[in-house]
């Protein structure tokens, strides 16, 4: 069986975000780059499953992005991927979404994977779209936000648990399948330094827009939104604290709520 | 492709979601100036009720895509039903909300449909063109982004909840049903079975308002505090990751950059900091409450209104005023 994980590389969470000029993206010197949180839980259940498996052939990690992006590919390759695959081309670099969905899954349509392992979603853009849209380019199942995923012992199917609003649910699926990784499944384990030196001879493959047919005629045919006008969050009007005793305190709070702020 | 503007009518046994109401103000604005129509499309089994509260909510028109094999959601089926109604219709906007179900369904619904995608909406207008634009929150709040969209191809949203008020003025729609025709490989998801969380207590995700704990209330028995005050104020109880991750709380209750994101009318957020990362996930509240010994704590600088003082004091009074003017009234 094989699996293949997407991963992006992302600014770290606590990254102060500085607009770029021209307001189309963020100014990027001196941020620091980490793999997306949700794809750590995919490249862990990858290995994870090969350590509880005899028939895991291979898992190989792909990004589409920027040279600097292969760095996270070590970081997937040094945690227990074998091989990655980076795309990375200027023709690609005002995708949207579902146009590197679109890519992506173009890219991989050959590659006999049985299991696609993705994350929630991304922390830059917050999207959640290129998992659920791989699968449907792919003509695939897939499971959003999975908090407990088991393969069923003849690798033809799983079971996963999701969470929605006030529920979970358990869903079986056949494979070969989409899955999108929720917080909960499990943390990634840090890359030994042992591990993160043999990461240097795995094998990554380039990709670029000579290799995937009929690039530009794919993408003109899906997504098309363009970001522009970044800006600083709406700013919240000054708060108040509210003096006095612990009691005191909690009358005024509760007047206020319902007289000013009307929120009970 | 029509001036229509088309609603996914979101519902779960019957009960349609307090957030797809909520789509008909912002698609109302829309259709006003496309000169369409509002069309919703409730897609279930047994969804009479569920119809009916969008009809109250005001549509023109009201699609049913009705199917025992449709009583509960999966990503393959579902999909199949909108892009039938999305086909029929031939709208130039489809509104979802930003909910656990619109956010999984949208991006396949868009690849079928060559469509283009924004998510987690909290403005959306029409440019000079008639094209879409909208505002939405980047980098987990820390920005916000205009997001154009081709003239040419259907342009779907997923809005946040709570962003626009549910009319109430409608009745008047005129309501069809469209028979379901499963496509093939569509029943390679199977739902064995879906477990509610602890009947009482609401889940965040769903909440008009949240009373939330973070690593100060020390252990699981003390978050009974706060269960009391979510009690009397018919809210959902969640939590910091601190919390969550020292056994406090489950994570689903987690708020934040990898728990949920959360948009009620009223957040309580008592012992917890406001690191980047919890904030990520409630700064789009209307209206916070900070309650915290620290008067450094970044959460005072998104919060309304701040007390500086112990919460073990400070929550029980609260839930003992709340009690008080609830017997008065
Ligand atoms: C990739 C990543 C993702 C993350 N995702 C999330 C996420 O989704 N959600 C999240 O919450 N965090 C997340 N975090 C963790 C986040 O950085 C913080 O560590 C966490 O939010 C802290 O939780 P806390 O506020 O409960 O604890 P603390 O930071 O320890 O804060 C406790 C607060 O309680 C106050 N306090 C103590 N005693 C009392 C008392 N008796 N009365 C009143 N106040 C008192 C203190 O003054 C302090 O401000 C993430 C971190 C990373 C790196
Ligand atoms: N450029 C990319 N290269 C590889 N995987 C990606 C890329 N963008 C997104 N993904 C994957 O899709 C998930 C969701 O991303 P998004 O839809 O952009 O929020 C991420 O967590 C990754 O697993």
């Amino acid at each position: 069986m094989r699996i293949l994980v997407l991963i992006k590389q992302v600014p770290d969470s606590t990254t102060r975000i500085k607009i770029a000029a021209g307001g189309t993206d963020i100014d990027r010197t001196g941020v620091k780059l980490v793999v997306n949180p949700f794809d750590e839980f995919a490249i862990e259940q990858a290995v994870r499953l090969r350590e509880a498996r005899s028939d895991i052939e291979q898992i190989t990690a792909l990004t589409v992005g920027p040279a600097k992006a292969a760095e996270a590919l070590r970081t997937a390759l040094a945690v227990g991927c074998d091989d990655g695959i980076h795309i990375q081309d200027d023709a690609f670099a005002g995708f949207d979404e579902l146009q590197t969905a679109r890519l992506i899954a173009t890219a991989v349509k050959d590659g006999g994977y049985d299991l696609i392992l993705v994350g929630k979603q991304e922390i830059d853009l917050d999207s959640g779209h290129v998992g659920p849209a791989v699968a449907e380019f792919l003509d695939l199942p897939h499971v959003g936000t999975a908090v407990k995923f088991e393969l069923a012992a003849d690798g033809k199917s799983f079971t996963a648990n999701r969470r929605v609003e006030g529920a979970e649910e358990t869903v079986q699926v056949t494979l070969p399948a989409v899955v999108t990784c929720e917080k909960g499944l499990c943390e990634m384990r840090y890359p030994s330094l042992p591990n993160l030196m043999k990461a240097k001879k795995k094998p990554i493959k380039q990709v670029t827009a000579a290799d995937v047919p009929d690039a530009a005629s794919l993408f003109a045919s899906v997504g098309g939104t363009k970001m522009a006008d970044l800006q600083p969050p709406p700013s919240r009007p000054p708060g108040k604290v509210i003096p006095g005793e612990p009691e005191e305190a909690v009358k005024e709070l509760v007047r206020l709520l319902r007289e000013e702020a009307k929120a009970i | 492709m029509t001036d229509d503007i088309l609603i996914f009518a979101e519902q779960r046994d019957n009960r349609i979601h307090p957030a797809a109401l909520q789509l008909v103000t912002p698609a109302r604005a829309l259709a006003d100036k496309t000169g369409g129509q509002v069309v919703a499309c409730v897609v279930g089994d047994q969804i009479d009720t569920a119809a009916a509260a969008m009809n109250v909510a005001g549509v023109n028109r009201i699609i049913t895509i009705s199917n025992t094999s449709l009583a509960v959601y999966s990503a393959t089926r579902y999909r199949t039903a909108l892009v039938a109604a999305a086909e029929k219709v031939q709208p130039r906007v489809l509104l979802l909300p930003a909910s656990f179900m619109g956010r999984d369904l949208s991006p396949r619904v868009a690849a079928r449909l060559s469509a283009g995608l924004g998510t987690d909406v909290v403005e959306l207008d029409l440019d000079g063109d008639g094209a879409l634009e909208i505002h939405r929150p980047i980098y987990n709040g820390k920005a916000s982004a205009k997001l154009t969209f081709a003239r040419d191809r259907l342009a779907i949203a997923t809005v946040r909840a709570n962003t626009f008020p549910a009319p109430t003025d409608g009745g008047a729609a005129a309501t069809e049903s469209l028979a379901f025709t499963p496509g093939a490989g569509d029943d390679r998801i199977t739902v064995k079975g879906i477990e509610r969380a602890g009947g009482e207590v609401k889940d965040v995700a769903e909440a008009d308002i949240i009373v939330a704990g973070g690593r100060a209330l020390k252990n699981e028995q003390n978050f009974a505090l706060l269960y009391k005050l979510a009690k009397e104020l018919d809210a959902a109880v969640g939590a910091s990751r601190a919390a969550c991750d020292a056994g406090y709380q489950p994570h689903s209750r987690q708020v934040g950059l990898t728990g949920k994101t959360v948009t009620p009318k009223l957040y309580i957020a008592a012992g917890i900091s406001g690191a980047i990362q919890h904030l990520a996930g409630m700064r789009g509240s209307k209206v916070i409450v900070n309650i915290n010994t620290d008067p450094e704590a970044p959460l005072a600088q998104v919060a309304d209104y701040t007390i500086q003082h112990d919460l073990f004091k400070v929550i029980p009074a609260l839930t003992a005023e709340v009690r008080a003017l609830k017997a008065q009234s």
